[in-house]
């Protein structure tokens, strides 16, 4: 039978959630978690013999350390096949099953598979170098990530050939692969063309490669008479959130003044982020935005000016999206405002 | 203009000594063909063979396949200005032996030619191992030159074509489909709520035997134009291509162009067909400027919501689709682009050698790099040792048992552009 | 989002722990900050000394910011 170890993260193991990202990895004998739905799916042809715990944090912060305490603890039930996750849209998470995925790959050469969505930061980082299914933005996706990923983790064990993405479900890889569609060519032109005009969504069949990059602006030339502005992914909100920004997956942004504010404090600020620990910046909410500093600076004459507004939002679960779309309606307010640079800080 | 199509259907193909078609069998007489072939002093000899579904026959190299079919009533022949007198044909009724075709074999550039197997791995990927065939083999004289033995081997495949179609002459269609466009005046009245759409279609024009004709002419000296999307039903295009196997549009391809007829069957239902542009993909840069303005500028002219843009082989065409798509996308007119790639045997490679961000609804027919393995056949037509020099075969893909490794490339029809096969590549 | 400051004209600094995703993401400057929950800070360190390390990171983006790139740039020191 199949022997595969499994990866999973604090939260999914039941240890708990953010307060618990920092701990080190830890193994355990058998099912965890999630594991329990993948054997259902395996049934007799494979059996999860380790499930392998981690913080995200602790993973994320630590990388080189963990990923080498993992592999060992991978090895020694010398698996025939390594699953990790699904992390669905959780970041942190989706990079440490991505970045522990390829290592377990390249140093142990067996096969590897893990499963996000498709808008997570680790889909990007990793859909070249393993596969990674597509599944949906949250853990109430999981029968759906299950049943995609456990037959294709069949086939990788197995090492038979694996098809196209779109037969799979896995993410597109950059490895383009023949397989038969259910209509020929001609009949798809007409429907995708039919769909475009109507305005509703479609998938080109071959995505022309990723152009977008924005040129670098020109340098400021002169920073002492420059007028900054501090933007944040981090979810730094006056105390109370008065604008109701939501924790994760955020459908708006927040513009606040501060003007004569030099430092802000454990009493006037505090972040709706979700996705970290929010002790350290509801503490010293500084430690995500700056402010402190930046009026230090002013005052040296370090910097012309810090811009009276810093837009907010929470980078936690948002679609790339709508946080294009914030970004670009801010932008233009800050191009207004005679904005010279932008420090973005980000969690 | 108004096309009645009647489909005649054959199931078995058969030599005999009459030519005929009899409950769903074409039977052939074989020296009459022959003789056909014959007539012209470039051959020196010509056999004809047959290919049916399944069995294990190898066809090697194809140059062209093409469908049997006859005017029945209206104006001109088919292939006007090639074999029949220049006269606007696509009107009237015209009865097609649906299931049968000639297939023209012969090394004229040796690797540009394709393979057709009628059974195994390699007959899933191509539409002709379907068909009963009737397999030209033609020995041509030995100082004649690539281009007069295209010609040659071009005319021999229309002339046997036409043979054949004629026995359909008066017989009764077991089916028939009718095709209908209005006046531009008249189509825009007719269905007022729904999008206007044309379809741009390129064809293969670069010369040194890749290329197209339009009543006779060579497509590398005409300027983007308009047809009938009937006028094609009737041969009005015809291939002179010795290119890549995968995706040139063979004689077969054009009579039944599939984006053509399913613009046809959602016309009136969900879209307005409105009409055929034909352009070109000639290799001079200037060519490639003026063709895809003119193309963008009809487009416009016509007053479409979008259009399907088919390409016809790869490599510097890619050019001419993305410039037909920039410019037309730069009108506010929407394009699907229908292609296929070349991303290398691993798949990774970029696919195509030109791109651009408006390109943003592709259909893919698959990747011709592909690796593929054809097992041995009993029974071979025309030269197998041609398999290693065959546009995607390589020194090597002919194995001692007959059996060959090459890319999908040397399949005739596999990844062809007008979106023909159900192949396609994610 | 650091894709569309850009891209309305003005010169931004990405800090940012994962400079990876940063990479991905497309920032042209990039600053490399301590950790996901306290990028521009330390909690184990006294005020004094977190603000230094504050004002050493700021000073860096400050300087990301007064240097002409070409490509995307990580500012280590």
């Amino acid at each position: 039978m199949m022997k595969i170890v499994h990866y999973i993260n604090q939260f999914f193991a039941n240890v708990g959630g953010e307060e618990m990202a920092h701990i080190p990895a830890e193994v355990r004998e058998g099912i965890v978690g999630p594991g329990l739905a993948f054997q259902q799916a395996f049934k007799d042809e494979a059996e999860i013999v380790a499930t392998i715990v981690c913080g995200d944090s602790y993973f994320n912060e630590n990388m080189d350390e963990a990923k080498k305490t993992i592999i060992e603890m991978v090895k020694k039930y010398n698996p025939d096949l390594f699953i990790a996750g699904p992390a669905f849209n959780a970041g942190r998470y989706g990079v440490a099953c991505g970045t522990i995925a390829k290592a377990v790959k390249d140093e142990l050469n067996i096969p590897v598979l893990t499963g996000m969505y498709v808008e997570n930061p680790g889909a990007d980082m990793f859909k070249n170098n393993i596969y990674i299914v597509s599944t949906k933005n949250s853990a109430a996706g999981m029968r759906d990530a299950v049943k995609k990923m456990a037959p294709l983790a069949l086939k990788l064990g197995k090492g038979e050939k694996i098809g196209a993405s779109s037969e799979e479900g896995y993410i597109p890889n950059g490895v383009r692969v023949n397989f038969y569609e259910k209509e020929r060519g001609s009949k798809r032109a007409v429907k995708m063309l039919l769909a475009k005009l109507s305005g509703k969504e479609f998938q080109t069949e071959f995505p022309m490669p990723d152009f977008d990059r924005v040129t670098a602006n020109p340098a400021v030339k002169d920073i002492t008479k420059a007028k900054i502005a501090l933007v944040t992914s981090g979810g730094i909100v006056p105390k109370g959130n008065p604008d109701h920004i939501e924790s994760s997956s955020a459908s708006k942004y927040g513009k606040y003044d501060i003007d004569g504010v030099t430092d802000l404090t454990e009493e006037t600020y505090e972040t709706a982020h979700g996705g970290y620990d929010p002790v350290y910046a509801n503490q010293d909410p500084d430690r995500v935005l700056p402010v402190d500093i930046m009026r230090e600076f002013e005052k040296e004459g370090k910097i012309g000016s810090l811009h009276r507004y810093f837009y907010t939002t929470v980078g936690n679960g948002t679609a790339v999206k709508s946080a294009k779309a914030f970004a670009e309606k801010y932008a233009k307010e800050l191009k207004a405002d005679g904005v010279d640079a932008v420090i973005l800080t980000s969690t | 203009m108004k096309l009645e199509l009647g489909y005649i259907f054959i199931k078995d193909i058969q030599f005999s000594d009459v030519s005929k078609v009899e409950n769903g069998t074409l039977y052939v007489n074989k020296e009459e063909v022959k003789a056909l072939i014959l007539e012209d002093q470039n051959f020196k000899k010509a056999d004809v063979e047959l290919a049916k579904p399944g069995e294990s026959v190898r066809i090697m190299p194809v140059k062209d396949v093409i469908e049997p079919r006859v005017k029945v009533e209206g104006p001109g022949g088919i292939f006007p200005g090639m074999i029949n007198k220049v006269e606007t044909v696509g009107s009237g009724k015209t009865n097609v032996l649906k299931g049968a075709a000639v297939l023209t074999t012969g090394k004229i550039v040796g690797f540009q030619e394709g393979i057709i197997d009628m059974t195994g791995p390699g007959a899933d990927y191509t539409p002709f191992s379907k068909l009963n065939n009737l397999v030209l083999v033609c020995e041509p004289i030995d100082s004649l030159k690539q281009h007069e033995h295209e010609k040659a081997l071009r005319f021999a495949g229309y002339k046997v074509a036409l043979y054949l179609g004629a026995l359909a002459k008066n017989l009764t269609p077991d089916e028939v489909e009718v095709f209908e466009t209005p006046t531009l005046v008249e189509g825009l009245k007719m269905y007022p709520g729904l999008p206007r759409v044309a379809y741009v279609f390129m064809l293969q024009s670069q010369g040194l035997l890749h290329d197209t004709y339009v009543y006779g002419v060579d497509a590398k000296q005409s300027l983007t134009t308009m047809i009938y999307p009937t006028e094609v039903m009737d041969g009005a295009i015809v291939s002179g291509n010795c290119v890549s196997a995968c995706d040139k549009n063979t004689t077969y391809h054009h009579l039944n162009n599939p984006i053509i007829h399913d613009l046809f069957a959602e016309h009136g239902k969900t879209l307005n067909f409105v009409g055929v542009i034909i352009t070109n993909e000639n290799v001079y840069l200037a060519d490639k400027e003026r063709s895809s303005y003119w193309s963008a500028k009809l487009v416009e002219f016509l007053g479409v919501d979008g259009v399907i843009v088919s390409e016809e082989g790869f490599g510097n065409p890619d050019t001419d689709l993305i410039m037909n798509c920039k410019k037309i996308e730069a009108k506010g007119i929407k394009t699907v682009l229908v292609t296929d790639e070349y991303a290398g045997r691993d798949g990774t490679s970029q696919s195509l050698a030109d791109a651009d961000a408006s390109a943003n609804a592709v259909v893919s027919a698959g990747n011709a790099n592909e690796v593929i393995e054809l097992p041995p056949m009993e029974k071979l037509i025309g030269h197998v040792k041609v398999a290693d020099v065959i546009a995607g075969g390589f020194d090597g893909s002919l194995h001692k048992d007959g059996s060959i490794t090459a890319e999908l490339q040397v399949i005739t029809g596999a990844t062809n552009e007008m979106g023909f096969n159900k192949l396609s590549a994610r | 989002m650091v894709k569309e400051i850009e891209r309305a004209g003005i010169p931004v600094v990405h800090m940012c722990t994962i400079v990876p995703i940063s990479l991905t993401v497309g920032a042209n400057r990039i600053v490399p900050t301590i950790a996901i929950p306290h990028p521009l800070g330390n909690p184990s360190l006294s005020l004094e000394e977190e603000r230094d390390i504050r004002r050493k990171l700021l000073t860096r983006a400050l300087k990301a910011l007064e240097t002409e790139v070409t490509e995307q740039t990580v500012f280590e020191k």
